[in-house]
């Protein structure tokens, strides 16, 4: 469902993200970890349509079919991507219930469905609120404002469980999370785990990977792909630690 | 004499050639005396203008220029309530006091009953004999010599709303005064006078608002009101301005409290084209505290200004100010806020923040927010902000299917929202909201 082919990003002229090529298919679970600063959240923010990144032109991103670099954020929300922030940003005077009836309204529309009035998004959210476990007082509540660390996480899964994208990027979920909130966001992640929605967990710890088991991880370093494999690889990593691959890369370098 | 100073002196000559037109008969001595001393200050007062420090960011020079006539005597307004329904947020319950061109208008207005000791009605009648000596002991008590126009409306006190709340009455439904600006000759001034009180204990939700049916006439309304809170008293005070595209509004309100007694204001500046609402309160006793809160929506070529003092006599009081402005066109708008702690004043915790959106390149905004301190053991903060919804949060939406133009209405609704819910007052609270989401809807 989503192709990325040779993407290179940069910001303000200096290239972070040198050339990656990724494929994953529905269903699928990909994790993609890394060292801070290797550029993870850019590439998430560049999948969600951040204008801030300069795109290379030879780079291409298909998403169901479609050419996502051509898209601007919202046309690509409509059409079924999901980013969970690393930083979710606090809205004021904004509830909770507002923001997500608007949201999923546009992309009602943006699918040629009907909109939901609010007697039924009423319900809907409580359901969804129920479902991954979440109470029922965030619907009142403005985004995220006054919000902790882990609320916030949650507050993005609520919006990943109402507005059922195709696939859905987590940008460091697990980053500030005690190990109890980590459980019960993992858990929310899985019960919308399906064999039409693929997901991108990028994360800078294996731990979240003990309780959303991943079908792929791949790792990012100095803004490349420089490893993929299947779940095992994060527990090598975890047990090496980012240094190893730091000496293999310098070793590589100097070779070739 | 420059050309300015010329048009000055005939709007000036015009109020005083009015004053000598009303009715003379009749007035109790107290009421000549704050008529006299009135007209003396305004005689002595120079009108407004852009060389007086206060006025320097605030030019009504469209109001001084224009000599108005100042209206002294009722007429038939010829009205129903049908044609000011919309204006109403009470359903039938609330008590609302209507006011056409500044004269009471018994037949428009509702007055269910209210507790013992308990009065709201024409301050036209409080002077003339309800057995209440409320207006005689408060009138003009608390009103600093702020401008000529304050000073004018003390030599011209003939009506406006009298809200007295006697000791430890608790008034259920909010108390509504409605003022209507109807068919007035063109270049009209009314001078309104408000006085509110809240005796020992009581407690009373309060809402004036100004409407007008008419968005061509250009008019004045002069409003000063003074609001006492006794000892323990609460008071939760609405005004909400929406003039006539070509009216103006000069508005003075002077609070002062007692001890223990707490202070809910919530003024909205909606539309009119100059506006400005001055609030001073007083904290006069000890563990007072006073919350102000606003919201002004500028836009077109229009002025608003808000000058607001707290002054901090008592020790232990609390203040809070929260302003927002939502700035759009070519409008110009003024936040000054003031707090003063005077020496007496140990243990004052004071915040004071003025907030502003700015919708527009063309709209501007001069925010002032000051501090005056004079004891030492003290908590004040104060801040300003002003700009636009910074990109990450754009963006945020952007993720979530909603493009920018629809973020941004939503943002500013959100901004406004943000204080309208503030409003305890859920008939209100929910049509400002309402009001806010429609002005600023892509
Ligand atoms: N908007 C930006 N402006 C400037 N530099 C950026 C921006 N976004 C990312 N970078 C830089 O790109 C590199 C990768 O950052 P990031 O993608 O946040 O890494 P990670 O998420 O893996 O920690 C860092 O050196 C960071 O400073
Ligand atoms: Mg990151």
């Amino acid at each position: 469902m989503l192709e990325i082919t040779n993407l290179r990003a940069s910001v303000e002229g200096n290239e972070i993200l040198h050339g990656i090529d990724l494929t994953i298919n529905e269903g699928e679970v990909h994790a993609i970890m890394g060292p801070n600063g290797s550029g993870k959240s850019t590439l998430a923010q560049v999948l969600a349509g951040h204008e801030a990144y300069e795109v290379d032109e030879e780079s291409r991103v298909t998403f169901l079919g479609e050419d996502l670099l051509d898209m601007p954020a919202e046309e690509r929300a409509r059409l079924g991507l999901f980013l969970a922030f690393q930083y979710p940003v606090e809205i004021p005077g904004i509830s909770n219930a507002y923001f997500l009836q608007a949201a999923m309204n546009e992309i009602r529309v943006g699918r040629g469905l009907e909109e939901l009035d609010a007697m039924d998004f009423k319900k809907l959210l409580n359901e969804k609120m129920d479902l991954i476990n979440v109470p029922r007082t965030f619907a009142d509540r403005a985004v995220n404002h006054g919000f902790s660390g882990g609320e916030k996480k949650r507050n993005e899964i609520l919006q990943l469980a109402v507005l059922e994208p195709r696939l859905a990027i987590l940008d460091e979920t697990d980053s500030g999370l005690d190990i109890d909130a980590l459980k019960i966001v993992a858990d929310g992640v899985n019960k919308l785990r399906s064999p039409h929605r693929g997901f991108i967990i990028v994360t800078h710890y294996q731990r979240l990977l003990n309780y959303i088991v991943p079908d792929y991880v791949h790792v990012l370093y100095q803004g490349k792909l420089v490893k993929s494999g299947r779940k095992e690889l994060a527990l090598e990593l975890e047990e090496k630690g980012y240094d190893w691959l730091r000496q293999e890369q310098e070793a590589l370098a100097a070779t070739g | 004499m420059t050309t300015l100073d010329v048009s000055l002196e005939q709007a000036k000559a015009q109020y005083l050639a009015d004053l000598g037109k009303l009715p003379s008969n009749g007035a109790p001595n107290w009421l000549n005396q704050i008529h006299a001393t009135g007209a003396a200050r305004f005689r002595q007062t120079p009108l407004p203008n852009s060389r007086m420090e206060e006025w320097r960011q605030t030019n009504i020079g469209p109001i001084v220029n224009t000599p108005y006539r100042s209206l002294v005597a009722p007429t038939a307004h010829g009205l129903g309530r049908k044609d000011i329904e919309r204006s109403f947020y009470g359903a039938g319950a609330w008590t609302e006091l209507v006011f056409v061109d500044g004269y009471y208008a018994p037949d428009l207005s509702l007055t269910p009953e209210l507790p013992t000791g308990v009065f709201a009605g024409a301050l036209a009648d409080g002077i003339e004999g309800t057995g209440l000596s409320v207006v005689e002991t408060h009138l003009n008590r608390y009103l600093a010599e702020r401008n000529a126009f304050t000073s004018l409306n003390s030599a011209f006190i003939q009506d406006g709303a009298l809200v007295r709340i006697g000791r430890n009455a608790v008034v259920e439904h909010p108390i509504h005064v409605l003022f209507v600006t109807s068919k007035r000759p063109p270049d009209a001034a009314a001078h309104i006078r408000n006085l509110i009180v809240l005796e020992t204990g009581s407690q009373a939700r309060v809402l004036t608002s100004y409407v007008s049916l008419t968005d061509d006439s250009n008019y004045l309304n002069n409003v000063v009101e003074e609001v006492v809170l006794g000892p323990n008293s609460q008071l939760h005070y609405y005004k909400l301005v929406e003039e006539g595209a070509a009216g103006n509004h000069l508005g003075t309100t002077e609070i002062v409290q007692d001890r223990d007694s707490r202070l809910h204001s919530f003024v909205m500046s909606m539309t009119g084209k100059i506006v400005r609402n001055q609030v001073c309160v007083k904290l006069d006793g000890d563990g007072a505290s006073a919350q102000l809160v606003g919201l002004y929506l500028n836009d077109g070529e229009r002025l608003i200004d808000n000058p607001l003092s707290i002054t901090h006599v008592k020790p232990n009081c609390y203040s809070r100010i929260m302003y927002k402005g939502i700035l759009d066109g070519n409008s110009h708008a003024v936040y000054a806020g003031k707090v003063y702690v005077h020496q007496e004043a140990q243990k004052t915790d004071s915040n004071q923040l003025t907030q502003n959106l700015m919708l527009s390149d063309n709209a501007t905004i001069h925010a002032k927010p000051q501090l005056e301190i004079y004891a030492d053991d003290v908590k004040c903060t104060h801040g300003a902000t002003i700009g636009s919804p910074p990109a990450p949060i754009v963006f945020y939406f952007q993720s979530r299917g909603i493009d920018e133009a629809k973020a941004r209405a939503m943002l500013t609704y959100g901004f406004a929202e943000e204080v309208v819910s503030e409003i305890d007052i859920s008939e209100l609270s929910e049509r400002l909201g309402e009001y806010v989401y429609q002005k600023y809807s892509p």
